[in-house]
């Protein structure tokens, strides 16, 4: 299997792999996928109470090497971003950025259910269920 | 010594040439290159000589009279003679024939093929080792049964299956005793007598031969088995598999039957040897690593283990340097998870963290030692990345856990 040399690079040197606090009001957590599928991805974002703009994004992946770079690329591109900017991120630009085969686009679309899933979570923490549910809806599309 | 990179341990797809086999084909190429069906000049004769050698050099590593021995592309081909030419031979008679669902996909789709020309097929389970309970092979047939093929050793997770025990239940009740021995043949004895088998399929790449060469066993007595042609042509190998013969692979084939049979003893301790110092240190080091197969009743070079939390694509990324080969979906063209492994009751999570380790007989001290290391420093990297893992260690059980599935 030919990986591009960027799925190489998140592979051996994932950035922020780890746990934030479940339990901080403002920590998201997202987890997706199932074990049977081949592929379970959690992603915790931290907001900045104040300004709402990420300021910490950790993952932790069971899944192929394209699953893993996925998700590390994911914590990334959101890190600094606002809660909606982070909404925007769309799978394509993964399956570009790291030159996904056909075969693993779902990889991709696992990374950005993980983006909007931890979303969604925060959302609910800060008691905006409406928005957290609407979150929801728009994942798992594909 | 330094190590040489990247290191094969994949041995059951196929194994490098011994430079034995290779030295002893080489002249068939070029100075004896005559067509073994040419009957009119020495040169036809030389072939023909050459290949009546191989012949009973290769039956000679399985108990069989070379007469009984018909040529062909390899194992692939040789299911397909067996179950199809066994078929229309005697559809007569029954329409009925007994597998088991780990065979190779060339007894499978061959089976699957047979069913949509009317034949009814009974595909055996097995039991969660991978073996096939004789009883249960007794228990299907019925007086329309008229094959039963089951595998020697399997492939993925290298159980060996109790032929003796099938092979007398299938001569008892007068049905044909077809076995795909592709991956046990040259590596722990194989005798058609002994286990009452009738028909059997082998291939040289296996055994450290050149590839393009096979085999199929076709019993000539006791019972005489009678097979319809499935390749029209010139007649060869007594109408059963008509095309002019590959000579240097034929000769290879039969070279490296004769030195499996003289080293196979000594080559099966050394790599027993080292497939359970691999489990025991792996295993060891590793908490909830889980053998596939059978834990004695397997072949000597085949390792197959489960490492849970772990995905078993992005295992063999980090053990890039060693070619190995895993039952996730994502290694295969299906997306499934390996079909051997899932008859066996083991999970699709665990399934999908599986590697099968294949060592044969240039397998180094060295590079077992590279293996152990390199498996344990990066199932723990990977489980640290794991989200299950660390749901596990949590005290989360997994099975009870709603996953959000796309």
């Amino acid at each position: 299997m030919p990986y591009s040399d960027k799925v190489l690079d998140h592979y051996n040197n994932p950035r922020n792999v780890g746990s934030l606090d479940k339990g901080d009001e403002n920590v998201g957590t997202g987890i997706v996928g199932a074990p049977e599928c081949g592929d379970v991805m959690k992603l915790q974002i931290k907001v900045n109470p104040e300004t709402q703009v990420i300021e910490d994004a950790k993952f932790k992946t069971f899944g192929c090497g394209s699953a893993i770079a996925s998700s590390s690329l994911a914590t990334e591109w959101v890190k600094g971003k606002t809660l909606q900017e982070a909404l925007e991120i769309k799978n394509t630009s993964i399956v570009e950025e790291l030159a996904l085969p056909p075969v693993k686009i779902h990889c991709s679309v696992l990374a950005e259910d993980a983006i909007k899933a931890a979303i969604a979570d925060l959302k609910k923490k800060q008691g905006d269920e409406e928005g957290a549910e609407a979150i929801k809806a728009m994942s798992g599309s594909h | 010594m330094a190590i040489k990179l990247p290191i094969y341990m994949d041995y059951h797809a196929t194994t490098p040439m011994d430079p034995r086999v290779l030295e002893t084909m080489l002249p068939y190429f070029t100075e004896t290159f005559g067509n073994a069906a040419s009957r009119s000049h020495p040169f036809g004769w030389e072939a023909e000589k050459a290949v009546d050698h191989a012949r009973a050099q290769i039956a000679g590593l399985m108990n069989a009279d070379p007469r009984e021995i018909i040529f062909t592309s390899g194992a692939t081909e040789s299911d397909n003679l067996a179950l199809k030419g066994v078929a229309e031979m005697y559809r007569e008679k029954g329409n009925h024939i007994i597998t088991s669902v780990v065979e190779h996909k060339a007894v499978l789709d061959s089976a699957k093929r047979l069913e949509r020309w009317g034949f009814d097929v009974t595909y055996l389970p097995v039991d969660d080792t991978g073996m096939v309970r004789p009883e249960a092979v007794a228990e299907a047939i019925t007086d329309k049964t008229i094959l039963c093929s089951v595998m020697f050793a399997n492939n993925e997770i290298g159980t060996v299956n109790p032929l003796k025990e099938i092979g007398a239940i299938c001569r008892e009740r007068g049905v044909l005793f077809h076995s795909d021995a592709v991956q046990g043949f040259g590596k722990i004895p194989f005798d058609v007598q002994e286990m009452n088998v009738d028909l059997a399929s082998v291939t040289a790449h296996k055994l450290y031969g050149p590839k393009g060469c096979g085999a199929l066993y076709v019993r000539r007595r006791n019972p005489r088995v009678r097979l319809a042609a499935q390749m029209d042509g010139g007649g060869h190998e007594r109408g059963m598999r008509s095309g002019t013969l590959n000579v240097p692979g034929i000769v290879g084939f039969g070279r490296a039957c004769e030195i499996a049979a003289a080293e196979m003893e000594e080559e099966g301790r050394r790599l027993t040897a080292y497939r359970e110092r691999m489990r025991e240190q792996i295993v060891g080091a590793l908490e909830e690593t889980y053998l596939n197969g059978h834990p004695t009743q397997r072949l000597p070079g085949n390792l197959n283990l489960s490492y849970a939390y772990v995905e078993g694509e992005s295992l063999l990324m980090g053990l890039k340097e060693i070619a190995l080969s895993s039952g996730s979906a994502c290694t295969s063209a299906s997306l499934e998870p390996s079909y051997v492994l899932k008859a066996l009751g083991v999970g699709d999570d665990l399934a999908h963290s599986s590697i099968r380790y294949g060592l044969g007989r240039f397998t180094t001290d060295e590079e077992v030692e590279y293996a152990i290391k390199s498996t344990i420093d990066t199932v723990t990297r990977l489980r640290e990345m794991s989200p299950l893992y660390e749901l596990a260690k949590e005290g989360v059980d997994l099975k009870t856990v709603q996953w959000a599935v796309d």
